[in-house]
């Protein structure tokens, strides 16, 4: 929350408007008819400079696609990602990817094994001339470690040397290198292990102070989700269905699925599991190529209504910077 | 009630690399009475999975269990033959696994799975068995299981494979089941179904769980005794209540800070165990935690802990825990002060 109020001049740094990203999916696996998997589905947002906008849902929800198509990663079906105002094409992404940058999940498959460390963070300042002499590169490459809180020698190593944190942290040099206004963080925790995950949050939040860094931070974590970010939007089935200042969300959830997604997390603290009733949605998320009929997400919804099934909810500021799609709060 | 199911007497599991020899379980020691849930945590290459592969007799070459003894209803699994252990597996001890897209067979439909089970481990006719399967898919969740059980796997969603794979591991009525992750490939909201069958059926059919699991929540959710693993070795075991609300060794307690809580004030920093887990291969001398630990003193470089009762439900292994327990001198005899 501090950190919204410090971006309190409310500069939008990246609009997104009315995002769709459809993938040509075949229907069956000998079918040679094909539909359009609707990853992505109308999704509007904003997010401010210096703060965390957090994305959670579950698999194929969408998330890690808006992540991809806000690079440019993917070409967007239809709508606008705009970056400071700037409309994000395949023409002005060479220039806007030096200030947009990502980080994966995977730390095993994200690193080229045959690159040395050095060069593997070296390789962004070459593609955009960042180094003028060879010095200078390996000075830049040599802070970037220090950045990351690794050590000056292991920029001669290989990935295979190093720990999944530990290469988690040369993905995030790398993506420093080219100082970067903007991260998405593609699930960056996930594949590391407990006592590792704490560590590599808190320099992701350290990097933002220093850096004036702005994330996208996209996990299925709810925990984790809520720790980092400033305002936390819920998916579900390519359909923003509630975005809201994370407190606010986890105080007072408004949307049947964020209410049934944050009582399923289980908590490491017993009396609370033991006392606390769970919300067991029933059956599995629909297929998105077949989404349900207006409502996505009406067949697992303990309260739905007809006319769930009829029209479609828009996303609507139920209170103040609260926003939930839901016919519960048609009035 | 409080029959021993399971007795593990100094279990080492190496694996010969030609890099060297792994000691991916380095002496651990446990019981786990009839009916009881004991949860296994640590991280990976702690040695938790290993440990009950050892108890199925799973483990393959490079890998050998060199040590230690597993008794199991009277018997040591160690000694065990093939033949012995393959009426076991599945019949007395199954296991259910973390990943249920690869642990069931694509090209066989999901009965015939089943059967195949119940048919090599009890004494009934295709037809009954057929039954038996429809049952055990009904028992836990799957809505019309006569049409079900002549689906393929991939006609089945996570969530459901999961199902079937535990309705498969419990077709015989094991004493010991053996849980190795076995939500964590499942979407949050599927997880909690998982785990809420898992609690009915504990209560349906009394088995004892060995959960093994990263997730601290949900060991919290599931079990009565708690294991803490760290490089092989056993370094914490108590109650549940006893791990969250008054852990001991400074990993277990590390574990627990390092995880964000829900209930937390914003912007609250975490506190991570610092340092890289531990290497096998070239494993420190003294306790394997010592070069993460913040407490870490003299003696800690030099010699591993011996564990320390500090009640009756829980025990540590960590030299702080050595001026609480003067009687530790004479258990230690051999041992001078650092």
């Amino acid at each position: 929350m501090a950190v919204l109020e410090k971006a309190a001049g409310n500069e939008t740094l990246l609009e997104v408007e009315n995002l769709k990203k459809y993938f040509l999916a075949k229907k069956g696996m000998l079918s040679s008819q094909t539909a359009w998997l609707k990853a992505v589905d109308d999704v509007s947002f904003n997010i401010n400079k210096g703060e965390t906008l957090g994305l959670v849902g579950e698999s194929g929800c969408g998330k890690t696609t808006i992540g991809r198509t806000i690079l440019h990663l993917y070409e967007p079906t239809s709508g606008t990602v705009k970056f400071k105002g700037r409309k994000i094409d395949k023409h002005s992404i060479k220039t806007l990817r030096r200030h947009m940058q990502i980080i994966f999940q995977d730390p095993f498959a994200s690193l080229n094994p045959r690159m040395t460390v050095g060069d593997i963070i070296g390789e962004p300042l070459d593609i955009h001339n960042l180094a003028k002499t060879k010095n200078e590169r390996k000075d830049r490459i040599l802070a970037l470690l220090e950045m990351v809180g690794l050590n000056p020698e292991h920029a001669n190593r290989y990935p295979h040397e190093f720990s999944g944190g530990q290469r988690q942290r040369i993905g995030i040099a790398r993506a420093l290198a080219v100082e970067p206004e903007f991260i998405v963080c593609d699930e960056p925790i996930s594949a590391l292990d407990v006592s590792i995950q704490a560590q590599v949050i808190n320099m992701l939040e350290d990097l933002q102070q220093e850096l004036g860094l702005t994330y996208l931070f996209i996990a299925h974590d709810l925990s984790v989700v809520k720790h980092i970010s400033d305002r936390v939007g819920v998916m579900y089935l390519g359909k923003l269905v509630e975005l809201s200042p994370s407190g606010k969300l986890y105080k007072n959830p408004l949307h049947p699925y964020t209410k049934a997604l944050l009582s399923a997390i289980p908590v490491p603290d017993p009396n609370l599991s033991r006392s606390r009733k769970r919300i067991i949605l029933e059956g599995d998320i629909p297929s998105p190529i077949n989404p349900p009929s207006g409502c996505r997400f009406r067949t697992r919804c303990p309260h739905a209504k007809p006319i769930c099934a009829e029209a479609e909810p828009v996303l609507k500021e139920l209170e103040k910077d609260h926003f939930c799609a839901c016919h519960l709060f048609d009035s | 009630m409080n029959k021993t199911l399971l007795d593990i007497q100094n279990l080492k599991v190496s694996f010969f690399t030609p890099a060297g020899e792994v000691r991916a379980v380095d002496g651990i020691s446990y019981t786990l009475n009839a009916g009881e849930v004991i949860g296994i945590v640590g991280e990976s290459g702690s040695g938790k999975s290993v440990s009950s592969y050892a108890v199925m007799r799973l483990i393959d070459p490079p890998g050998r269990i060199k040590e230690g003894k597993i008794m199991f209803n009277g018997m040591d699994l160690t000694q065990a033959d093939e033949k012995t252990m393959q009426s076991i597996r599945g019949n007395e001890i199954s296991m259910i696994f973390q990943d249920p897209m690869t642990s069931l067979n694509p090209v066989f439909r999901v009965g015939n799975q089943i059967i195949e089970a119940i048919l090599k481990h009890q004494d009934v006719s295709r037809k009954e068995a057929r039954q038996q399967a429809i049952e055990m898919l009904r028992l836990v969740g799957i809505p019309g299981p006569e049409k079900r059980i002549d689906q393929y796997p991939h006609e089945f969603s996570g969530g459901m494979r999961q199902r079937a794979m535990i309705a498969m591991a419990l077709s015989c009525r094991p004493k010991l089941l053996i849980a190795d992750e076995p939500t964590t490939a499942l979407d949050v909201t599927i997880q909690a179904q998982i785990l809420e069958l898992m609690k009915e059926l504990k209560q349906k059919i009394n088995m004892a769980i060995i959960l093994i699991t990263h997730d601290l929540g949900i060991i919290s959710d599931l079990c009565d005794r708690v294991i803490v693993m760290y490089a092989g070795k056993i370094v914490e075991e108590a109650s549940i209540d006893d791990i969250f609300y008054n852990p001991k060794h400074p990993y277990t307690s590390g574990l627990l800070n390092s995880i964000p809580k829900l209930d937390a004030d914003e912007n609250q920093r975490l506190v991570p165990i610092e340092g890289n887990p531990v290497d096998l291969l070239n494993p420190p001398a003294g306790c394997p935690f010592a070069p993460r630990c913040k407490h870490c003193m003299r003696i800690c470089l030099k010699e591993n802990p011996p564990f320390y009762r500090v009640s009756d439900t829980q025990k540590a292994a960590c030299w702080l825990l050595y001026k609480d327990n003067p009687e530790a001198l004479e258990e230690l005899g051999c041992i001078k002060e650092g």
